[in-house]
């Protein structure tokens, strides 16, 4: 097609409209014909509903895949995860090897988590395991930390179940209202005596064949709020959750960093205090994490050629340097709250575009550009599915001895990181 | 005075402040039980003692220890000079940092008045009780502190520095193309380029660098790999003076906690981490008016500093002990400056009822916590965190902060300063000099925090690496040299300082190691 993209959003956010007029494209409206739709979750629900049945044409591009709500909802995340590990377990794979607890050795990187109410007798089993756990319950289909609380006692939860099933439990048993309930991690490293969690940004073009994308400029979310893992402390928030929309009511939030730490501040903070190996371990183990949460639901995928999908992936870190997958975004805030804030998320979708849209312009057969020359900006190929299994060939053998399992082709464009041989 | 006379008095005085040192009692009580060892014969007691010494390490610390001392020593150690010129030789910088002192002091004595708060007091017990359970938390406290301000900032400081002059010296003639057109006009001597190129030699292109993308010499990760290797093997041997060398070419980030540490010859041993207890303890029960300094300081400065912000908790217990912290008034000794002292109530001027305030003797002023803050990425427990910090400021920050002749003190690097811009840059110099915006009003700040809060983390430290690595300061007159340099063309169009300031408000992009080069090694002379 001749001339410039068309562009429509549902989002009114500086960072993206300035980024649509950077190059020139043209706005329309939804109901004009557009090349490049940016929209909200809400917005793919209707475009891609049975009712709607509306099909995308070669010219146009959307953010999100239409059933991304597979990896993005705690609930079906938790579901894919546990299918697939099942399936590689079928396998007789080593990935799914088990150690001697029976916990998986490479692909348990989510905290131990329920669907409620339905798993509701499997959870009490669990809790009985180990009284003095507590635990985190989310509402499945909520974001921003909205209606998270804790529990540690086995009363609470039944209290809770009493009041939900005479309000919002009919809707809960619709599957809508269903929660998840996670152990907490109660040993979250801590730096400067605070608790953070971390939100880096994965973009994925394709599922199948699976080609990622890692930016490497997230950061780290500060609590405000010193964190004593004593329970006395349960009902203050702001000392257990990390997200802005949370952290912004609270007294000390700051306006000029808010918070926010950049990752490069956690590796030299990492490798200053703990050496260059285990961070590097570290920063790999979070890039496993990513690819596998990503293997684990692309079978599911409705992987639409159209979509493209930027997702913002909460992780947190235990003391021992573990890293644990917490959930996965499908609209990553594109609000600043800092000027720092602002640049970073402006370059993120300048980044992103680059990747989306070649050179600016509509790509109409975008399969065949897969060996063209990217313009990556901030952005590191996380795993191309394609170029691993070419490589896969002459690398079968020496992959057995797991020293580099499904290292394979990650970031094979990227020589100057040759660290990723260390992953597990 | 000959050389020999100089040795045995440099001799005589580390001797005599390592004996009855805690290093000179562990020393002893080894030597006492290696007796029982059966490598220690009679016949041969004071050899064997000797090379029990040497094997268990222990010579190592002694070695260390001395270093340590001879580092410390500035002047030339004359038994005959009085105390007051090992402090400062010259008669009119003594004299600038009195009035000085003065000025501070009555401005902390007025504050007290003002607000009417003691300069310090015993805390009811219930508030000791609360305070020690949110040690770990002060940050999260919001004291009122609207009514204090900090004693000073760099720039009133710099205001003393402009008019500081030494009355022995005329500088009635006309300026000439060969008069200093800077800020300072007090005439010390300062290095000249070729003079730093000699004592940086290390940094020339000719070495491998840590702190630089690629060198011409070897690949720089081979380069990288190799000197990781050493400074491990520095490590193993323990040595001071080794590490010292080789921090010159910069620490890999994963060994640079130990190297400080060692270059400092800072112990963490159960009787360091005891006296730390201590110093939190004396927090715990006195309540002192420099607290409220320090707190507002960490508000105004590392609370809102990107890098920084996360380590708030840190800062104020690290601060907070400092000021408790007698030990401090060691540096005294080779400091300008002089300890304030105040009055037991009711005994104004009465030599007998003086004591010192605070009890280590420093005022805090404007951006005084930027000391500690970048440590904070290197030392995880606060014990460490603090007897670096202070070893630090004992050794390097507080001549950033008195009016002294030292070739690392703030008036030598303002000159040294000026007069690299004045030399290899004059027509930038001119310029900022023609529009009022003097180069000096600009940098001023970023050398009393040693670039503390101006550069990135990771490139500080690479800084501090280098200052730790020539036991000087003058790195940061060069880098401040090198930053206008390396923005010459911009500052060259600019016709205010506000326009100049604005030029260089950013230097968080900065790659330092390069622009030192750049300055050091290809400025055509």
């Amino acid at each position: 097609m001749a001339g410039k993209i068309k562009w429509v959003t549902d989002i009114e956010k500086s960072v993206l409209i300035n980024n649509f007029e950077k190059r020139g494209w043209i706005q329309v409206s939804e109901s004009e014909d557009w090349n490049f739709y940016w929209m909200s979750v809400q917005t793919i629900r209707n475009v891609f509903s049975v009712d709607n049945g509306y099909r995308l044409s070669d010219d146009q591009i959307v953010n999100h895949f239409p059933n991304h709500y597979e990896l993005t909802r705690k609930d079906l995340m938790i579901k894919n995860i546990k299918r697939y590990r099942k399936d590689l377990e079928k396998e007789g794979g080593p990935l799914a090897e088990k150690d001697e607890n029976g916990k998986y050795v490479y692909l348990d990187f989510v905290p131990v988590t329920f669907m409620l109410p339905a798993d509701y007798n499997l959870f009490v089993e669990e809790f009985r395991k180990n009284p003095s756990s507590t635990w985190i319950m989310k509402p499945c289909g909520k974001a921003q930390g909205k209606g998270i609380f804790l529990i540690n006692k086995l009363s609470q939860i039944k209290k809770w179940s009493r009041d939900s099933r005479t309000s919002t439990f009919v809707a809960a048993s619709s599957g809508k209202e269903a929660y998840v309930i996670s152990l907490y991690i109660d040993n979250p490293l801590l730096i400067g005596g605070k608790k953070f969690d971390l939100r880096l940004y994965v973009l994925v073009t394709t599922y199948r064949p699976l080609k990622c994308y890692m930016y490497k400029l997230g950061f780290c979310r500060f609590c405000t709020v010193k964190y004593t893992p004593s329970t006395s402390e349960l009902d203050n928030m702001f000392v257990h959750l990390t997200n802005v929309a949370i952290q912004k009511h609270g007294d000390d939030y700051n306006h000029i960093h808010g918070g926010k730490w950049t990752v490069s501040n956690l590796r030299l903070y990492l490798e200053s205090t703990r050496g260059k190996e285990v961070t590097n371990k570290l920063f790999d183990e979070i890039h496993w994490i990513m690819v596998q949460s990503l293997k684990a639901v692309a079978p599911v995928m409705n992987n639409d050629k159209h979509c493209f999908e930027c997702y913002g992936y909460d992780i947190i870190i235990d003391e021992k340097l573990k890293p644990w997958l917490i959930e996965v975004n499908a609209s990553p805030s594109l609000t600043s709250s800092t000027a720092n804030d602002r640049i970073l998320k402006y370059n993120l979708i300048n980044d992103t575009l680059n990747i989306v849209t070649p050179n600016g312009e509509m790509p109409e057969s975008r399969w065949n550009r897969s060996h063209q020359k990217e313009v990556l900006g901030n952005y590191e190929i996380l795993y191309d599915e394609e170029l691993a299994q070419s490589e896969n060939a002459d690398r079968d053998l020496r992959s057995r001895s797991g020293q580099s399992i499904a290292s394979k082709g990650v970031k094979a464009n990227n020589s100057a990181r040759p660290h990723l041989a260390t992953w597990k | 005075m000959d050389e020999g006379t100089e040795l045995s008095s440099t001799i005589a005085q580390i001797v005599h402040k390592l004996s009855g040192s805690q290093l000179h009692f562990q020393m002893e009580r080894q030597a006492k039980e290696c007796l029982n060892h059966p490598s220690v014969q009679l016949e041969t007691l004071k050899e064997d003692v000797k090379q029990y010494l040497r094997k268990s390490g222990w010579e190592k610390k002694l070695q260390n220890a001395v270093y340590q001392e001879l580092n410390m020593i500035h002047t030339s150690g004359n038994p005959i000079a009085p105390p007051e010129h090992i402090k400062e030789p010259l008669t009119y910088m003594r004299k600038a940092q009195a009035s000085w002192e003065k000025r501070i002091l009555k401005s902390l004595n007025s504050m007290c008045t003002e607000l009417s708060i003691p300069l310090s007091r015993k805390r009811p017990i219930n508030e000791q009780k609360e305070l020690l359970t949110k040690w770990n938390e002060m940050g999260t406290d919001e004291p009122d502190l609207s009514h204090f301000r900090p004693v000073y900032a760099p720039k009133d400081f710099l205001e003393v520095l402009i008019n500081l002059r030494n009355p022995n010296f005329d500088n009635s003639d006309q300026p000439s193309a060969t008069s200093h057109w800077g800020l300072i006009q007090v005439p010390l001597r300062v290095k000249d380029l070729s003079e730093l190129r000699e004592f940086f030699s290390e940094l020339s292109l000719g070495y491998g660098q840590l702190g630089i993308e690629e060198s011409s010499q070897v690949p720089q990760d081979i380069f990288e790999n190799e000197h990781a290797r050493i400074g491990r093997k520095v490590l193993a041997d323990q040595d001071s003076a080794a590490a010292e060398q080789y921090i010159r070419q910069g620490s890999p980030t994963e060994l640079r906690a130990e190297l400080w540490g060692l270059i400092l010859n800072v112990t963490s041993d159960p009787e360091d981490i005891m006296y730390y207890e201590q110093l939190t303890t004396s927090v715990i029960q006195h309540d002192l008016l420099v607290d409220n300094l320090f707190y507002k300081d960490v508000k105004l400065t590392a609370s809102n500093d990107d890098y920084y912000f996360v380590f708030e908790d840190f800062l104020y217990q690290v601060l907070l002990c400092f000021s408790r912290d007698t030990t401090v008034l060691e540096h005294f000794k080779y400091n300008s400056a002089t300890p304030p002292k105040s009055y037991i109530r009711g005994n104004l001027g009465i030599e007998e009822f003086a004591v010192v305030y605070p009890p280590n003797g420093v005022i805090p002023f404007h951006g005084f916590s930027m000391y500690v803050a970048p440590l904070c990425f290197l030392y995880n427990e606060p014990p460490r965190l603090y007897s670096v910090f202070r070893e630090m400021y004992m050794r390097y920050f507080f001549r950033l902060h008195s009016i002294s002749s030292s070739s690392s003190g703030i008036v030598s690097l303002c000159l040294q300063f000026e007069t690299l811009l004045q030399t290899h840059l004059p027509q930038l110099f001119y310029h900022l000099h023609e529009i009022s915006a003097q180069p000096l009003r600009i940098a001023f700040k970023w050398m009393v925090r040693v670039f503390s809060g101006y550069l990135a983390t990771d490139q500080l430290l690479l800084l501090w690496d280098r200052i730790l690595g020539y036991n000087s300061l003058e790195i940061i007159a060069v880098l401040a040299a090198a930053v206008f340099a390396f923005r010459a063309e911009n500052l060259m169009e600019v016709t205010s300082l506000a326009a100049a300031e604005a030029v260089l408000a950013d230097l968080s992009t900065l790659k330092v190691i390069p622009l030192l080069q750049i300055f050091l090694f290809a400025t055509v002379t």
